[in-house]
Formats: C-alpha cells, sequence, structure tokens
C-alpha cells in the first residue's frame, strides 16, 4: 500500500512538471490532447476517445510507438476513454489513474494525459517508484515530440546565457561527443580498410556494448550470466578448434569444439534458470569492461563466423553490404526485444555538481569521459603507429594483395581489427550511454554519425576517422548557436555531402580516382 | 490457433494495398540496383517526399489531389538530382552511404519543429485524399470470397494502387528492352566499357535514379491517400530495408521480381505476426509478449537478406549470373 501511494504522488508530481513544459513548448498552435501507451511498454492499436460533456470530439487508436494525439475544438474540460476491449490480453488498465480520465485544457494547451497499463494481478505490486519517474520523466521528455533523436545539447545553456558562454560550453559538449564518435568511428574505418566492406551493423555493435554494460552494472542475474556463459564457451570452442586444427585428424577439431558449444549452451540454460540466485553486479567501470570485451568477442565473432565464409565463397562487396543490413536489422531488433524500448540511464555518476574550469562549466563525468577518450585514442594510436600488429593493420588496409605478397597473414589481421573495432565501438557506446540515455536506437542514430565522420576524414584511415568524428562532433554541437537542435545530425549529414562535392577522398585520404 | 482466420489475414494482405505500394517502391529500386547497379539505401526518402508532396499542397496550400501527385513527383526529381550531383561520379559504396544519410536528413527536416506550420511536424497531417474516395464507384459494402473480404474503400484503393504497378511495369519492361535499357545494363556490367562507347554514363545513371525515385515517390503518394494521414516517422530507414528484402526475395534485374517479392513477403510475414502474436495470446511462449511481434518482424526480414544473400541472390525468379554485381 505504501508503494502504491508513493506510485500516485509521484505521477501526480511528473503530471505537474509536464503540464507547464508543455504550456511553455507550445503556445503557438491549437489545444490537444496526446500521450503515450508506453509503461510498461508501447503498445499499438489501443482505441482512446475524448468526449466533451456526452458529445464524442475524436477517437483514436495509438500508433506503433504507442503515441496516440486528438485535436480539440478549443480549451474547456474533457473526458478522455480508454476502451479496455482493446487492450491485449497481457495487460490491465492499471487502477490509478483508471480508463477514465478527467482533464481541463487551457487555451493553447497541448495536454499530456498519461494512461497506465499493468500485467494481470500485479497492478499494485510491480508498479515500483523508479517506474513511475521513469514513466513521468518520459511522459515530459516525449511531449514536445523533439525528444526522439536522442542528442541533448550542452548542459547549462538557455536562452538567456551569454553568446560567450555558449560558443564555450558548445564546444566542450562537441568535443566529448566527437570523442565519441570518434572513438566507435575507428572500427568502422579500419574495417572498411581492410576489407573494403562497409558495416553497417557498426552502429549496433555501439548499442550492444553501452546495453552490456548496462546489464551487468544493473545485476546480472539470469539473462547477464547466460550472456557470459555463452561467451566463455564460445571463445573455449574456438580456442580449441584452431588448437587443435592441424594437429588432430581432420574430423576432430570440429567435434571438439562443437562438443563444447554444446556444453556452454547447456550451461547458460542452467545458469539462466538459476536466474536470480546467481544474481551479481559490479561498479560501471567493471561493466565497462565486460562490455568491451563482449564487444570485442562478438566482432571477432561476426568476423570469423560471418565475413571470412562470405569472403571464402566469392561474395561480392555490394551483397556483403547487404549482408550487414541483415544482421544490423537483426541485431537492434533482438536487443529491443530483450531489453526494451524505454530510455534508461545508469545508475551511477548522474547528479553531478559542475565544476568551474575558467571559462567552462563541466561534470566531473563528462570530464572523465573525456580524459578516457583521449587516452584510449592515443593508445590506439600508439598501437597503430609502433607495434607490429598495428603496423600490420595499416599496411593491410592500404593495400591488402601487397601486405599479403609481403608475408602477413591477413586474415589474421582482419579479425584483429574486428576485435579492436568491436571492443572500440562498446566502449563508444558506454561512453554515450553515459553522456546521454541508453536505448535501443542509440547506436543507429550515431551510425549516420560515423559515416558522416569516416567519408570526412578519409575512408579507410584510422586518424582520419579521429579527425573526422570531432570534426562532425563540433559541427553538430555548434549549430545548435543558430538552428534548432533537432536538425544538429543533420547538419553534420549536410557537411558530408559538402565534403563529398569537394573532396571526395576526405581530409586525411590520399588522392585517388574514387569515381 | 485459427489456421484459417490467419490464411485468410495473409491473403488480404499479400493482395491488399499496402504490399501495393512496396511492391511500386520496390519496382523504383529494382530501376536503380536490378539494372542500374546503383546502391541505393534510402529508397524510403523518395516516399517521403512523395507522401508529403500530395499532403503538403491538399492540406496546407489546398491544392487539388491530382496537383498533389504532381507535387510528389517534382519533389521525387529534385531529390534524385540533389543526391545524384555530388554522388553518381562516385564509387558505388559512396552513394550507399549518402542515399542513407539523405533520407534520414529528410525525415528529421520534415519533423522539425519549424516546419510545423507547412508538414505539421511530428504530428503530421491528416484527412488530403477525400478527393479521391469521393470518386469512389462502388456502393458502400464488403466485396470478397469466403473470409477474404475487402471494404468498398479498400477494393477502390487496390484497383488504383495495383493499377500502378501494373503501368509501372509496362513501363519498366518497355524501358528495359530498349537501347536505353541496354545501355543501363551495360552500365551495371561495367561502367568502364560504357563509358569507352561514348555513352555519358553519368547522365545514363542520374536518369534512372530520377524515374526509380518518382516510382518510389509515388509508392509514398498511394501510402497517404490509402491512410489519410501521414507522419516522418512511418518513414524509418527500416522500410528501404523492407524493400531490399522484397526485391531480392524476388528477384532482382527482372520486371516482375519486385512485384512477387511484395506480393510473398507481405503474406510470409503476416503469417509469422499472426501465428507469433496468437501463440503469445494463448501463452505458449512465457518470454513473449504481444508487442514483442513487431520487433521480431524486424529481425526476421534481416534474417531474410541475410540467407537469401548467401544462399540464392539471384531470388525467385532472377538469374545468378545478372546478380554478380560488384563495386568497381
Amino acid at each position: 500500500m505504501r508503494r502504491r501511494l508513493v506510485t500516485v504522488l509521484l505521477a501526480v508530481i511528473a503530471a505537474i512538471l509536464a503540464v507547464p513544459a508543455m504550456a511553455v513548448a507550445d503556445d503557438q498552435s491549437g489545444e490537444n490532447l496526446n500521450g503515450q501507451i508506453r509503461i510498461p511498454e508501447t503498445v499499438e492499436g489501443i482505441d482512446i476517445t475524448v468526449f466533451q460533456g456526452d458529445e464524442e470530439i475524436g477517437a483514436v487508436t495509438t500508433g506503433s510507438d504507442g503515441s496516440w494525439e486528438v485535436e480539440l475544438p478549443g480549451p474547456g474540460d474533457y473526458r478522455v476513454v480508454l476502451d479496455q476491449e482493446s487492450v491485449p490480453d497481457e495487460f490491465v488498465v492499471d487502477e490509478s489513474p483508471g480508463a477514465e480520465i478527467e482533464v481541463s485544457v487551457r487555451p493553447g494547451q497541448q495536454r499530456t494525459v498519461i494512461f497506465r497499463l499493468a500485467p494481470p494481478g500485479q497492478e499494485e505490486a510491480e508498479a515500483s517508484p523508479s517506474e513511475s519517474a521513469d514513466s513521468g520523466g518520459g511522459a515530459d521528455a516525449e511531449a514536445d515530440g523533439g525528444g526522439e533523436e536522442g542528442v541533448t545539447t550542452a548542459p547549462g545553456v538557455s536562452a538567456g546565457t551569454p553568446f560567450g558562454t555558449k560558443v564555450v560550453q558548445l564546444a566542450v559538449a562537441g568535443l566529448i561527443f566527437g570523442l565519441i564518435i570518434a572513438i566507435s568511428a575507428i572500427g568502422l574505418s579500419l574495417i572498411f580498410g581492410t576489407t573494403k566492406m562497409i558495416n553497417f551493423a557498426h552502429g549496433d555493435l555501439v548499442t550492444f556494448g553501452a546495453v552490456m554494460a548496462m546489464l551487468f552494472s544493473t545485476g546480472a542475474g539470469g539473462f547477464g550470466n547466460s550472456l557470459l556463459v555463452l561467451l566463455v564457451a564460445g571463445l573455449l570452442a574456438a580456442g580449441a578448434g584452431s588448437l587443435l586444427s592441424g594437429r588432430a585428424p581432420r574430423p576432430v577439431p570440429a567435434v571438439v569444439a562443437a562438443v563444447i558449444a554444446l556444453v556452454g549452451v547447456a550451461a547458460s540454460t542452467v545458469v539462466g534458470i538459476q536466474g536470480e540466485a546467481l544474481d551479481w553486479e559490479v561498479p560501471l567501470a567493471g561493466a565497462a569492461l565486460v562490455a568491451v570485451l563482449m564487444g570485442a568477442a562478438f566482432g571477432a565473432g561476426l568476423e570469423r563466423y560471418v565475413w571470412r565464409p562470405l569472403r571464402n565463397r566469392n561474395v561480392a562487396l555490394i551483397q556483403m553490404f547487404i549482408v550487414s543490413i541483415g544482421i544490423s536489422l537483426m541485431l537492434r531488433h533482438i536487443l529491443l526485444v530483450a531489453f526494451g524500448g524505454t530510455r534508461q540511464r545508469y545508475d551511477e555518476f548522474q547528479l553531478q555538481e559542475m565544476w568551474r574550469l575558467g571559462p567552462i562549466a563541466i561534470t566531473p563525468r563528462d570530464l572523465s569521459i573525456v580524459g578516457l577518450s583521449v587516452l584510449v585514442l592515443v593508445l590506439v594510436a600508439c598501437m597503430l603507429q609502433f607495434t607490429r600488429i598495428g603496423k600490420a593493420m595499416r599496411a593491410v588496409a592500404d593495400n591488402r594483395d601487397l601486405a599479403e605478397s609481403s608475408g602477413i597473414d591477413v586474415n589474421r589481421v582482419t579479425l584483429y581489427v574486428w576485435s579492436l573495432g568491436g571492443g572500440l565501438s562498446a566502449l563508444g557506446g558506454v561512453f554515450y550511454g553515459l553522456n546521454q540515455t541508453v536505448y535501443w536506437q542509440m547506436g543507429f542514430h550515431l551510425l549516420l554519425l560515423m559515416f558522416a565522420a569516416v567519408t570526412l576524414g578519409g575512408l579507410g584511415t584510422a586518424y582520419g576517422a579521429m579527425v573526422g568524428g570531432l570534426v562532425i562532433g563540433l559541427v553538430a554541437q555548434l549549430s545548435t548557436l543558430w538552428f534548432p537542435s533537432q536538425l544538429m545530425n543533420a547538419w553534420a549529414l549536410a557537411i558530408m555531402i559538402v565534403v563529398l562535392l569537394v573532396r571526395p577522398q576526405g581530409i586525411l585520404g590520399r588522392r585517388e580516382r574514387v569515381g | 490457433m485459427d489456421f484459417l482466420y490467419i490464411l485468410a489475414t495473409a491473403i488480404e494482405t499479400a493482395i491488399g494495398p499496402i504490399a501495393a505500394v512496396y511492391a511500386l517502391a520496390a519496382i523504383g529500386l529494382n530501376l536503380h540496383f536490378g539494372y542500374t547497379g546503383l546502391l541505393n539505401f534510402g529508397q524510403v526518402g523518395f516516399m517521403l517526399v512523395g507522401g508529403y508532396g500530395v499532403a503538403v499542397s491538399v492540406s496546407t496550400f489546398g491544392l487539388p489531389l491530382w496537383a498533389g501527385v504532381l507535387a510528389s513527383i517534382g519533389c521525387a526529381v529534385l531529390l534524385a538530382l540533389l543526391l545524384g550531383i555530388p554522388t553518381l561520379r562516385l564509387r558505388a559504396d559512396y552513394l550507399s552511404i549518402c542515399t542513407i544519410a539523405v533520407a534520414e536528413v529528410a525525415r528529421l527536416v520534415y519533423r522539425a519543429e519549424f516546419a510545423r506550420d507547412v508538414t505539421g511536424g511530428v504530428y503530421g497531417l491528416q484527412g488530403f485524399a477525400s478527393a479521391f474516395y469521393d470518386a469512389n464507384p462502388f456502393p458502400r459494402g464488403d466485396y470478397g470470397i469466403g473470409d477474404i473480404s475487402f471494404s468498398a474503400r479498400d477494393l477502390w484503393m487496390m484497383i488504383a494502387a495495383w493499377g500502378l504497378v501494373l503501368v509501372a511495369s509496362v513501363v519498366m519492361w518497355l524501358l528495359i528492352h530498349s537501347p536505353w535499357g541496354r545501355v543501363i545494363k551495360g552500365i551495371r556490367e561495367d561502367e568502364e566499357a560504357v563509358r569507352s562507347l561514348g555513352k555519358n554514363v553519368f547522365a545514363y545513371k542520374m536518369q534512372s535514379l530520377v524515374l526509380g525515385g518518382v516510382f518510389g515517390a509515388l509508392a509514398g503518394a498511394l501510402i497517404a491517400v490509402n491512410q489519410q494521414t501521414i507522419t516522418p516517422d512511418q518513414f524509418m530507414p527500416q522500410v528501404t530495408f523492407y524493400l531490399w528484402a522484397m526485391l531480392l526475395l524476388g528477384g532482382a534485374g527482372r520486371t516482375l521480381g519486385p512485384v512477387l517479392g511484395a506480393v510473398v513477403m507481405w503474406f510470409l510475414l503476416t503469417v509469422f505476426d499472426e501465428t507469433l502474436r496468437s501463440l503469445a495470446a494463448t501463452g505458449v511462449l512465457p518470454f513473449l509478449q504481444g508487442s514483442d511481434v513487431g520487433a521480431l518482424r524486424h529481425a526476421m526480414v534481416g534474417l531474410a537478406l541475410l540467407l537469401l544473400i548467401v544462399f540464392r541472390p539471384q531470388g525467385i525468379i532472377g538469374n545468378r549470373k545478372e546478380m554478380l554485381v560488384n563495386v568497381k
């Protein structure tokens, strides 16, 4: 009962918070009522009718993202009724606020109405405080319709801030954003360099990293353990297979690998069924490390078990692009099904005091993102510049045939490139999730910016991706000085198209015939 | 589980207006990829400008519906020119990156706050195609055989949409069997060879991009008319990937490939959807919730793309040799 009370209170507070925000956001256009059925998940096809007195004003059905909207003839009191027949069987309408809500609409107001669904029989218990806080915040963020595209502008920037401060703050935000893009895009560029393939699934590797870090930092009972066991089993199977191949007669390595993999699947099922009994969680830093390792293994697995066989079958490059699109669709939607469609934040490092360093105000969280990103970029650059494998990577990226004929094991280098790319994009995902929010489409939105970054910097060069990422991040954030923030990604992509017009090889690309 | 119901629903979808819309857009994509070898990952951008061409002309500027359709064709031509001039001279992979980016930029611009007076922003526009439905010659009621039935409205829409698909297919057949078509296919096989014969490859590619884009725009206009409502978020990049899956399933480089692909694909998707939904409703799959079905469907399309490319790149009726195009 206490929980229930807290829920109601929080919902009321959220509604109070949401309403003024709405009024400020849209006071030009006409009145309407809107909302989104998204707790516990988005539900399509629910009928909602609006009455004034006994007269029906309008009826709508929620769209694929659970959102609905009814235009109103004018201000006044309205009754919003949710048709309980249209609710899917797995849900019932929560008793608070119920299926019928009375609202009064002020002139020019676009009012958000919150309906809550709950699994049957759990209406009271399941609505935990955090969830309802999320629902309030979510309604607020979705209310102006601009929330979807994700990237928020720099903190501390509002209409009244002097121009100079705004420039500095946006430049800092752009730097952070650019570093994140750069880290994620290095792999994309190197993969293009070594295999001439554009990896359309790279954005979803970013999401994968962010989601994995979320999983392991918020308690990895059941599902997380299963994934880990599967990963270890896969690594063991691959390792045993490659160790035995050439030393044992032909069928032995494959059989051993298959047996290990099967045992792994069985073990992961057992661990999954054990569920919360084996619950454990690590701080976000540890979770990030796990996520990076898993990202690297995932990238390597893709190369070893998808791309290398395809290359051996002489599948043409265009066909490979389409396969990568297929993989990205699968990965993205499996992540959506497994982890839900709501935006989440990591528990740690959230509410922080701004530090003032001269004219710059920055949270310690963002400062450490900058520091760590720069460190990682420098390490990657050193690796590429001074180590044997790094030199081999650059050689293969430069000219695959020449590298192969001078004795470099191209397949092995490609495998390392993929695991490097997977790990770095997972790290980029953790940083991006820390800086913004974690949700299933974050990587896809970042992918287009990564494309812009690698084309800008020069396809196939690692340093180009770093430079291009920084430029794209800065352009995106600084464009909000003059243009609406919804269009910041559009400006970054526009820059890419302009660059293609004047310098198709990119900033650092070597001049060659590209058409 | 009601198999008859599932089957009837699947057939209704497979021959319904939505399948026709996708077939039309896939015909445009077939011209781009199947015949010219252009990697267009932004066909949904053409559909977006096409749909909004109708909606904005009628709702915002009060023009008649036919003028709206002309406007949407004009928008598609403009978009194709904008897209083609910087990228068609470059390698195919640049075009693929740019098309996906431009389609997304277009969506962002149409849903932006400042465009709300014209495009309705995130909420889109409604009720602009009454002229089309007023011309419906069929009296009210349901038409059909057995469990498969359509309302008079749907029937009228289907006749218009499939009629357009037929016209587009005939146009494509005539074009491809003309000298122009031979040059286009030559570009797909070997651009340098065609160039050395003195053909202006850039101009031909541009014509192909424009024409395929116009088919896409007409499909977008049909979407708008069919639903009587349009929002920018209907035009997510996934739509393009659906089109690719349909094209590859039917067979790229064949006149009837995209049409067949759209029909078969919608049939299979609906069967998949409805089966999962009824399984979820009966509670056989406890981990599955009703709202996950849509997401799983997208994942299935991804898997279909992957398997098709690996095991049958020519699709149902394609010619394997024609599908060995590569990036030069």
